[in-house]
């Protein structure tokens, strides 16, 4: 893992200073509230429908279990006993009171955590792939990269006052988890030719009013030049991004206005003054110091074939269940990828208790795993897991209430904090969720389904990356009444689409039976493991449309 | 003329974030505790008043909402409001209507399982 060097540590140990002082002054009335919220927004303090909201950045979604046990700690003591991850790898604290604020941030920076980063017009806590450094098709560890990215963002003085946020993944494999062409900048590692790393970087991806599915501007970017590429694209962007209409501010509006053709030559212009200045290259030696702290762990020998595991399957229906959909293939032999699901039927997604934090925090010294990881569709991922160990492993995720066997299914839905809890939000969102999840409780039935994404948001910021789902739903406000759209075929994956509208909303009674009925058509049109998704691509969106509104 | 629509005045207590509602001049937790202004004149009236208390540091963001009689009972016309009044309705243990809160003057109405 990524530890603090003496600057890091200085530098979140003083931020902590500088806000409890800042607190200090908001109380003392010296700071109004219009002078104050830009700076606790800078500490990922908001204040949102019934408290303030502390959102704590998890980096490319690593955590320690030291750092699951202060999140634990902070939800016991600050809160009303529990988090909630959300769908850019963050830990979200609903009921923080401001003048705990700076004792929370210096528990925080005992563990080499904070919330920076986390709000604001800033570039944002950067994600990355939650299989990083585990999954079998990955060409590089992202989060080398990620890191070096938040290094280079945090402090830099051209970048403080962007003209809006400013999202970046990165994605290390072939496969996309991290729905990187829906980010302002996606950086995907690739290979050219000749069998060299490098970068492929899109710009102009987002979701939000105005979704876009990001371009290339860079095709082959080399390692050395990244972030002087990255500087480009900030410098064209904060330069004629759009600062008068918050609506139009982020850079997917201003990639779809230049065209992308027109923003690759921009970006091009900017990054060879960069390269002619040569100030930003990125020593090899640097990025492999960095590339250290994401060492794999020591991998024992182990055959790819495991009895116990093997045994445990036959034996137990539970943990076969399980293994079926909650392990992904490990790139070392003996090993395994385990999704700790935060989606429990009827339950909130991405909730997890301190009781919960800590037993896994347990688990983990237990059996030696250094790391989880924050997935963006808010489940927790336990990355080298010895096969052997699984059956134990469930035992104890199950005794936790962690053991929902549903990782890819239709339950294991996204779904923001909606009216619930934010101040943003026009309808709920996560009783939708929880509606779904009980309807097709029945696991026979999910696997029947098959691999479904569903995704809800609450209102048209879709922090629910609703745009993304192979099933999105959007809450929206008819004159004071909660109504819900269908959209149909999107996907945040490496084939990424932006979902289409079937039509006008449906009341709250309405859409549980109306996702059913989407659900229904698919059954009944699929050829052979179609997956839903390419079932609407194939068919598109007239026989479900044709369906869902027949009795209208 | 448009029938007056009753108000509501509420606000985040500065310190711990707290939803508030006025009464009399002071800041209550309970909903069921606000003072209902019928005429939209002492409404406006009031919130300029509270401008003061933003002033103090007592609260943040005040605002109108509009209530409405139901049976006796007085409720939010907006869902936001009925939410932000009660608590998250997925966390029946949580804020306003958590159960270990004191009985308030008007009991508010079981809203049962949602949806």
């Amino acid at each position: 893992m990524y530890r603090y060097d003496e600057f890091d540590a200085a530098f979140v140990r003083e931020r902590v200073a500088q806000f409890r002082y800042q607190v200090e002054r908001r109380l003392s009335g010296e700071l109004t509230e219009d002078e104050f919220k830009p700076l606790r927004l800078m500490n990922g303090l908001y204040l949102q429908l019934h408290a303030y909201m502390l959102r704590i950045a998890v980096p490319y979604g690593t955590l320690s279990a030291r750092q699951l046990r202060m999140l634990a700690h902070i939800a016991r003591k600050y809160d009303k006993g529990y988090g909630h991850f959300t769908t850019r790898q963050n830990i979200q604290f609903n009921w923080i009171k401001l003048v705990d604020v700076p004792d929370v941030l210096s528990d925080l920076a005992d563990v080499e955590m904070h919330c920076l980063q986390t709000s604001g017009n800033c570039i944002r806590n950067v994600t990355a792939d939650h299989f990083a450094g585990a999954a079998a098709d990955e060409i590089e560890d992202p989060r080398t990269l990620a890191e070096i990215v938040r290094q280079w963002s945090t402090l830099h003085p051209e970048f403080t006052y962007l003209p809006r946020k400013f999202k970046i993944a990165v994605g290390g494999s072939v496969h996309d988890r991290t729905a990187l062409k829906f980010h302002d900048v996606g950086i995907e590692i690739v290979k050219n030719d000749t069998g060299e790393t490098g970068y492929r970087v899109l710009a102009g991806g987002g979701m939000g009013r105005t979704p876009y599915v990001g371009h290339v501007v860079g095709d082959f970017v080399a390692r050395e030049d990244i972030l002087a590429f990255l500087e480009a694209v900030m410098r064209v962007y904060n330069q004629s991004g759009r600062r008068d209409n918050i609506y139009k501010a982020r850079i997917k509006i201003l990639v779809n206005a230049l065209g992308p053709e027109e923003m690759r030559k921009q970006v091009m212009r900017e990054f060879e003054e960069i390269k002619r200045a040569g100030t930003l290259d990125l020593p090899e030696a640097e990025r492999k110091r960095i590339a250290a702290y994401f060492a794999p762990p020591d991998f024992e020998a182990l055959p790819v074939l495991c009895e116990e595991f093997e045994a445990a399957r036959l034996r137990d229906g539970a943990f076969r269940d399980w293994a079926r959909s909650n392990l992904a293939l490990h790139r070392q032999s003996g090993y395994a990828i385990a999704t700790i699901s935060l989606k429990p039927i009827g339950g909130v997604p991405g909730d997890a208790s301190d009781a919960q934090l800590d037993g896994l925090a347990d688990l983990m010294d237990e059996f030696g795993l250094t790391e989880v990881r924050v997935s963006h569709e808010q489940n927790l991922v336990l990355p080298h897991v010895r096969k052997k160990d699984l059956p134990a492993i469930f035992a104890r995720l199950a005794a936790l209430g962690l053991a929902t066997p549903n990782a890819g299914l239709v339950t294991d839905i996204i779904a923001c904090p909606g009216l619930d809890y934010c101040d943003l939000a026009n309808a709920r969102a996560i009783p939708i969720a929880q509606r779904i999840s009980e309807r097709f409780a029945d696991l026979d039935r999910q696997h029947e389904i098959g691999e479904l994404k569903i995704k809800i948001s609450g209102c048209i910021n879709a922090c629910g990356h609703h745009h993304a789902g192979h099933i999105g739903i959007l809450g929206v406000d008819k004159k004071g009444v909660e109504f819900y759209q269908l959209q149909l075929g999107g996907s945040g994956a490496e084939d990424a689409s932006i979902g289409d509208i079937l039509g006008p909303a449906f009341a709250v009674s309405e859409i549980v039976d109306k996702v059913e009925e989407v659900i229904g058509v698919y059954l009944e049109r699929r050829e052979g493991h179609e997956r839903f998704l390419d079932t609407v691509r194939r068919i598109g969106i007239a026989p479900f449309k044709e369906r869902v509104y027949a009795a209208h | 003329m448009a029938t007056p629509v009753p108000q509501v005045l509420t606000a985040n207590r500065l310190r711990d974030g707290d939803v508030v509602y006025w009464r009399d001049g002071a800041w209550v937790e309970a909903f069921a505790d606000a003072q209902i202004f019928e005429a939209k004149a002492d409404a406006d009236a009031t919130l300029l008043r509270a401008a003061a208390d933003v002033k103090a540091r007592r609260v943040v963001n005040p605002y109108l909402f509009p209530v409405r009689r139901e049976g006796g009972l007085v409720r939010a016309v907006e869902e936001r409001e009925i939410v932000r009044s009660e608590g998250p309705s997925v966390r029946r243990d949580l804020g306003k209507q958590a159960p270990t809160r004191n009985a308030t003057r008007f009991d508010l109405p079981a809203r049962g399982r949602w949806p």
